[in-house]
């Protein structure tokens, strides 16, 4: 194959504005080869460089007597105790999922999970977060299926439960869907692995699945907007194989527990490019490759390919040279390919050679820490125009509309095509507050959930930024479980436009302030920008992934209360309806401001339910969200197969009490001989606190209307099937 | 009751069945690669995992059943072991020619994980003894190719001698359509081989045997066994 001239259409071509092709001219003094260009535009790209977002992630708090690595490093690591730690991170995959649903969906399974074990854990838990357009969309429900398929076929054939999520439609998502998958493992806290290469002449070990031609240009692809071609991309999406990811899985902990791992990184987008780049920049080394030993499993690979190919389930290593024995061994026990491919060098240099030619001699430093970066001008979004009035419903046919309804109905029908129980740890499983798995052989256990709330941050990206973040500390809270930290994966339209990077700036204010307020520092994450179809953007989705302890299984509350328990509320309520659920789902309104969250109060609330607990006062907790105290006690029905009986409230409409989304509540539930010890609890914690009802019965009732728990059931479980067509 | 579980590249339910294994007999389970070509002497029970063995490629169970430790485990059952296939571990005996019928994609085409509620059809096999009088168990089941296929004749026979062992049914234990989570013909769930010491079955006793993971019907099955091993012994 002839290789093409380099020039400045052909760096147009591969994402480079002229400003950053003459920034590689200057660096250079010459001109790139065809494949230094390709290693450029990979290392340059939105979703490697981080160019836009950088300024604004620094912001973030990362630091925390419980954190063991923020972010910087494959996964983020969080101390949970007896000499144990919780690796993890969210990282979206949402421009291949939109091409290739399936594959899509599978690979960035695939990828999260490769994060994790790359640092030296065994996953136990994955989630994914998922945003659709609406239903009616012609793409909407062969893009649900398949990506609810490809997790599924990833996951389950790997053997990580896939224990939570969330699933989102809104029009917004019809040219753009958003796939964010997360992952967590469990290591020894000594036992971490880094990818800083240290050691000069050390070899540089290709591990795992063989390269081909698929995902070239992955990266790049992803860094761009869509127009009516975004189909014709499909070769840019990789083809995932979690039968060898499982392989490749257990011959690295094996691997790593021999003793002969320097460093490792997995190759994810930008594949050898990025891993090599990466292992060499943060040991302060030079990397030279030889391309010929790379395996591959297509004839007549050049160099430029293989430098860009995504190729899955593959790693490099930096190898012990006298375990080379050792390492080979193990992955011949796993039929997995194993070769050296280089070695680390004294100088600052990225040295690619094939069939006898350099094909890239580049200054490895500056492929990083010379990669543009900008500050983007913004602009603050502008105030949500008032509520208008909220016209008059039976609050009981609200409900009803509200459970069926595609945001709120029961995601049974996706998470039963995920194995959630692989592994036999899972304690709680999908569909409570947040899902929480046992950690292996103890007595401790770990709580997961994602949360955001895409409507409140297109509305006040500073309170929706927070919100998303308190959302989470409440659902584990409500479990029983001390929130720990965060990973974020930021999902926004595109940056150039000042409007977009506002929403970006007004979040990451918002979850700076509630990961600082609530002591749950972010240790990894990942941005998704250019997420936009003929211009028309995303609402901004900043999904948070949380992650909480419990130092024992008794720490841990049900959703399901007793029969007869009292109802109370945590909390205050105003009857906020402005970008609420009700409004939304049942007449398509998105006016009004989004509920303002008060950190204090959150982070005050959230510790007296845990308190409560302890004390041995709660039957049952769930937090209050999207439908506020009317779908909350449902849901905490229908967990329970007991009815429940709400009072309404006085100097507030009945729509506003019971389907308001004033922030920083629970619904706990407790015996009688209870209430009186938690209300002075409550009093003495200075947390708002009253009775709203009772459980008993057998139907939902809102002040003087009801409807039965049969038919409440009804229509939410069987809604998914019904918008995918199949009941 | 000394027990193997064995290991293929692609099982991932194998530490399960080792925990519920081990926590039954007091003693733990011992793991055995697939390329190893012995089963470890004095061997009371040999447990196949469930898991994507291969990556479920070629045909579910159909690679790992031509692994050289399954010579040993087919040598282990005609001279009258016992061998417990869950899930792959049933699809793989099958393939082995250990079992009968065939197991086909879910007729709903899709994976399903969920728990489902099973009847315990016989007492009579070194794994259902323990279940007395609890007749209806709930446990769940995950799975993508779970449909068991037999034709009129098999069906008949494996009726006639008593050799289901678990159908699917709903709570109040009648084996209706909707309480089948899969399209398994008569809602079978579970079989034994002729002499009742090899059992496949598709559902995860292994996965409710523990009170904190929300239930325990799945653990008579290994009381069962370590039972059955006491007695010869």
């Amino acid at each position: 194959m002839t290789e093409p001239a380099v020039n400045q259409s052909l760096a147009a071509d591969h994402g480079l504005k002229p400003d950053e092709y003459q920034r590689i001219l200057n660096l250079l003094e010459r001109t790139p080869t065809f494949t230094e260009l390709g290693i450029f535009s990979a290392m340059w790209n939105e979703h490697c460089s981080y160019k836009s977002s950088k300024k604004w992630l620094r912001t973030l708090p990362t630091k925390g007597p419980q954190v063991i690595c923020g972010p910087g490093e494959n996964a983020g690591v969080i101390d949970i105790g007896d000499g144990q730690a919780v690796v993890f991170k969210m990282e979206s995959h949402n421009h291949p999922s939109y091409i290739e649903p399936h594959q899509g969906a599978a690979t960035g399974v695939g990828g999260i999970l490769r994060d994790v074990f790359t640092m030296g854990a065994r996953p136990i838990a994955a989630m994914n977060a998922l945003s659709f357009g609406e239903i009616e969309h012609p793409k909407t429900r062969s893009l649900v299926a398949g990506v609810v398929e490809g997790i599924g076929s990833y996951g389950n054939c790997f053997g990580v439960p896939t224990v939570g999520g969330e699933v989102r439609f809104h029009p917004a998502y019809n040219g753009n869907c958003l796939v964010n998958a997360f992952a967590a493992g469990l290591a020894d806290a000594d036992k971490i692995f880094y990818s800083a290469a240290s050691g000069v002449g050390m070899p540089v070990v290709y591990l795992g699945a063989k390269t081909g031609r698929d995902g070239v240009g992955g990266a790049t692809m992803a860094s761009a907007e869509f127009g009516e071609d975004a189909e014709e991309k499909r070769p840019t999406v990789q083809v995932g194989d979690p039968f060898t990811e499982k392989r490749l899985l257990e011959a690295c902990l094996e691997l790593m527990a021999s003793g002969a791992v320097i460093s490792i990184q997995d190759m994810g987008a930008a594949g050898l490019t990025c891993s090599a780049v990466e292992m060499g920049d943060k040991g302060n080394l030079g990397i030279e490759l030889d391309l010929d030993a790379v395996p591959c499993r297509e004839q007549a690979m050049s160099a430029y390919e293989m430098m860009l190919s995504e190729s899955q389930e593959r790693m490099l290593m930096v190898l012990k040279p006298e375990k080379e024995a050792v390492a080979r061994a193990i992955f011949d026990k796993w039929d997995l390919d194993f070769a050296i491919v280089g070695h680390t060098i004294p100088e600052d240099r990225f040295l690619v050679k094939h069939d006898g030619e350099i094909k890239a001699d580049l200054p490895l430093k500056a492929l990083s820490g010379e990669a543009p970066e900008y500050d983007r001008p913004w602009v603050e979004t502008s105030a949500a125009r008032p509520l208008a009035p909220v016209p008059e419903m039976d609050p009981a046919e609200a409900l009803a509309a509200l459970m069926g309804s595609p945001n709120l109905c029961s995601r049974a029908w996706v998470w039963q095509q995920y194995d959630h129980m692989v592994m036999a740890d899972t304690v709680v499983r999908p569909g409570s507050d947040a899902a929480v798995v046992r950690v292996h052989g103890t007595q401790k256990a770990l709580a997961f959930t994602a949360d955001v709330t895409p409507r409140y941050c297109k509305a006040n990206p500073v309170e929706g930024g927070k919100q998303a973040v308190a959302e989470a500390f409440r659902n584990l809270s409500a479990t029983g479980a001390r929130p720990l930290a965060v990973t974020d994966n930021l999902n926004f339209g595109n940056p150039e436009k000042p409007e977009i990077m506002g929403q970006f700036v007004g979040c990451i204010k918002g979850i700076g302030a509630a990961c600082e307020a609530l002591d749950m520092p972010v240790v990894s994450g990942n941005v998704s920008l250019y997420n936009e179809t003929n211009g028309e953007a995303i609402l901004p989705t900043p999904s948070i992934g949380a992650v909480g302890l419990l130092t024992s299984l008794d720490e841990a509350i049900p959703m399901a209360p007793c029969a007869g328990d009292a109802l109370l509320m945590i909390g205050h309520s105003e009857g906020h309806l402005g970008q609420s659920a009700l409004i939304w789902e049942l007449w398509g309104r998105s006016d009004g401001d989004a509920p303002h969250v008060d950190l204090r109060a959150e982070r005050k609330a959230g510790e007296l339910v845990r308190a409560l607990k302890a004390e041995g006062l709660i039957s049952a907790a769930h937090d209050l969200s999207d439908g506020g105290l009317g779908v909350a006690a449902a849901e905490m029905a229908l967990a329970a197969g007991t009815g429940v009986a709400l009072d309404a409230a006085e100097g507030m409409t009945p729509l506003a009490w019971f389907f308001g989304e004033d922030q920083g509540r629970y619904l706990i539930a407790a015996p009688e001989a209870a209430v009186d010890e938690i209300t002075r609890l409550a009093i003495a914690a200075q947390v708002p606190v009253r009775r709203v009802g009772m459980t008993g019965g057998d139907t939902v009732r809102l002040g003087t209307s009801e409807v039965t728990l049969s038919g409440l059931r009804e229509v939410h479980e069987t809604g998914f099937a019904r918008l995918m067509g199949e009941a | 009751m000394k027990s193997a579980v064995i290991v293929f590249p692609g099982s991932n339910c194998d530490r399960d069945l080792a925990v519920a294994l081990g926590a039954a007999a007091g003693r733990p389970a011992s793991m055995v690669w697939h390329k190893d070509a012995a089963l470890p002497p004095g061997l009371d029970v040999v447990a196949i995992p469930g898991g994507f063995s291969f990556g479920d490629y070629l045909r579910c169970g159909a690679i790992a059943a031509r692994s050289p430790i399954m010579r040993a485990v087919v040598d282990f059952a005609h001279r009258g072991g016992i061998v417990l296939g869950i899930c792959n571990g049933f699809q793989i005996l099958i393939e082995a020619g250990l079992l009968p019928g065939a197991l086909m994609r879910n007729q709903t085409l899709k994976f399903v994980c969920r728990d489902v509620h099973l009847s315990v059809e016989t007492l009579q096999s070194p794994f259902t003894s323990a279940f007395g009088n609890q007749r209806v168990i709930r446990v769940p089941v995950a799975h993508h190719d779970g449909a068991y296929i037999a034709d009129y004749a098999l069906a008949a026979r494996l009726e006639a001698e008593d050799r289901i062992a678990f159908r699917y049914v709903d709570a109040d234990g009648d084996a209706t359509e909707a309480a089948n989570p899969n399209g398994s013909v008569g809602n079978i769930a579970g079989v034994l081989s002729d002499n009742r010491r090899i059992l496949g079955m598709m559902p995860h006793p292994e996965r409710l045997a523990d009170p904190q993971l929300g239930g325990t019907d799945g653990a008579p099955m290994f009381r069962s066994l370590v039972e059955a091993v006491a007695e010869v012994a």
